[in-house]
């Protein structure tokens, strides 16, 4: 627990602004959510036919298509949830238990 | 020109309202506040308010709406009761943590059930740990003038949080009485142009309402418990500028102290039941018993040193109180309790009036009586 001296307004890179307005919007993207995740799913690039349905099943948005045309995970946000292994209609999407 | 007018509680917030030039009106009609809405409604028709009203679908709407007209950074007002302000409980803390200054009337109604539509304080007192600022009022001109302060205090930098202003439902929302309604200009040069800290803006853009985790979350709460402190001051300071520019005064705007000079016994009562408190007062006073009243304003912030000093000299305090926080005892007899624990005065609590059973003469000389045998408090059915 953070005990706050007085007139202390930084947490933790966070400002404790009036109201608790942010006059930087799109802090949001510094909140790592993929800190959640205890299932970490990969993708088979060799068994993935590009049908997209992990990157539009994925309710974080964590799914990604890198420059040459893959499929990749964000693991900075991807939270686990496994809905993209369970959509892979070729099974190229496996997990491990992820400890830490 | 200053125009007196016979009217009645809720149409005296009405008139006050419309002097403090609210832009937007999001208002859902419940009784006994209906009138309020009935009458702001009427001003904008006629074009004497330049304002908007927005018909919502419910309090909670009414609620939201306000924040989105804050959030917008225009002054806005709504009014409701009872079930209306359990409706809106969900988002009154959210308006208060944002720091938006809204002004809110609440003609006092009791919750069901059974279901029941006259006053006691049971809707805003279950209201009271939300960061609102609470006045309460005793007379027409009371609610006029505490609902030009309301928006003065609210929209104090330091503050900068919601306030309630309360008027008993029926016993003053619906009685008639005469009151002076102050000239535009006058009001205008008390209370400024709105100017926000924060709002909606496409050339400056802001997030509202995001979320804090738990490394932050308490120190949100810290700030708004810092401005609740800071505002006991502000109140006391607007209530002095209005006593200067308007010539009349309610206490200290905290509470207002009644032949506690010499008092040996008190009550300490809140709106409307302080009016025959008085009276009875009056009564003792000429058969040389020494009684007094605090008429406490201000609940939320809670005036802990000015009750504690108001209280010196006190054998037993009676605490009116108009709603009971069931399974203890009356929530504002609790507060004051707390208060008083280190000094020697014996606090005893009256729960009364609930559901809008009368508070008379013969009720509160009952208490007194109470008080000075040394009886412990009760219900005062």
């Amino acid at each position: 627990m953070i005990f706050m001296t007085k007139k202390e307004i930084k947490i933790g890179g966070i400002q404790i602004t009036k109201g608790a307005v942010i006059s930087n919007p799109g802090s949001t993207k510094n909140y790592k959510t993929g800190e959640w995740r205890t299932f970490k799913p990969s993708i088979d690039q060799a068994k993935c036919i590009k049908c997209a349905k992990c990157w539009m099943t994925c309710p974080d948005a964590a799914v990604y298509k890198d420059k040459e045309g893959r499929f990749q995970v964000n693991y900075d946000y991807c939270k686990g949830c496994l809905l993209c292994e369970k959509e892979c209609p070729v099974k190229a999407i496996s997990h491990k238990v992820e400890e830490k | 020109m200053v125009k007196k007018v016979v009217i009645s509680g809720a149409d005296a917030i009405a008139n006050a309202v419309k002097l403090c030039r609210p832009k937007v009106l999001p208002m859902y009609p419940i009784t006994p506040s209906t009138l309020v809405p009935e009458r702001l409604a009427e001003y904008v028709f006629n074009g004497e308010l330049d304002a908007e009203m927005i018909h919502v679908e419910s309090e909670h709407s009414a609620a939201s709406a306000l924040y989105g007209v804050y959030a917008m950074g225009l002054r806005s007002f709504t009014a409701t009761a009872s079930q209306g302000l359990a409706l809106m409980h969900e988002i009154l803390p959210i308006i208060s943590a944002s720091r938006f200054p809204a002004v809110m009337a609440v003609a006092n109604r009791t919750l069901s059930g059974p279901l029941n539509i006259w006053n006691d304080h049971s809707d805003a007192m279950s209201e009271r740990d939300q960061g609102w600022i609470q006045l309460y009022c005793e007379s027409a001109q009371e609610a006029f003038d505490t609902t030009i302060m309301a928006y003065k205090i609210a929209e104090t930098e330091k503050v900068c949080l919601p306030v309630m202003v309360c008027i008993d439902g029926f016993s003053l929302s619906h009685v008639y009485e005469p009151l002076q309604i102050e000239d535009q200009e006058k009001v205008d040069l008390f209370l400024p142009e709105y100017k926000p800290h924060d709002f909606l803006d496409i050339s400056s853009p802001k997030s509202f309402g995001a979320f804090a985790t738990p490394a932050t979350y308490f120190e949100f709460k810290e700030q708004y418990q810092e401005a609740m402190d800071e505002s006991l001051k502000i109140i006391s300071q607007v209530h002095e500028e209005f006593a200067k520019k308007f010539g009349r005064t309610y206490g200290n705007g905290l509470m207002e102290l009644v032949e506690m000079k010499d008092a040996e016994y008190a009550l300490l009562a809140v709106g409307t039941a302080a009016g025959t408190t008085r009276v009875v007062i009056e009564e003792l006073r000429k058969k040389g018993k020494k009684v007094g009243l605090i008429k406490l304003k201000t609940i939320r912030p809670f005036p802990v040193e000015e009750i504690k000093k108001a209280c010196k000299n006190l054998k037993a305090l009676g605490v009116i109180d108009r709603h009971v926080s069931l399974g203890y005892e009356g929530a504002l007899t609790i507060d004051v309790k707390a208060a008083l624990k280190e000094e020697k005065v014996k606090v005893e609590g009256f729960v009364a009036g609930l559901g809008g059973r009368d508070i008379d003469r013969k009720r509160i000389l009952f208490a007194f009586e109470a008080l000075m045998q040394g009886k412990k408090g009760f219900w005062l059915k």
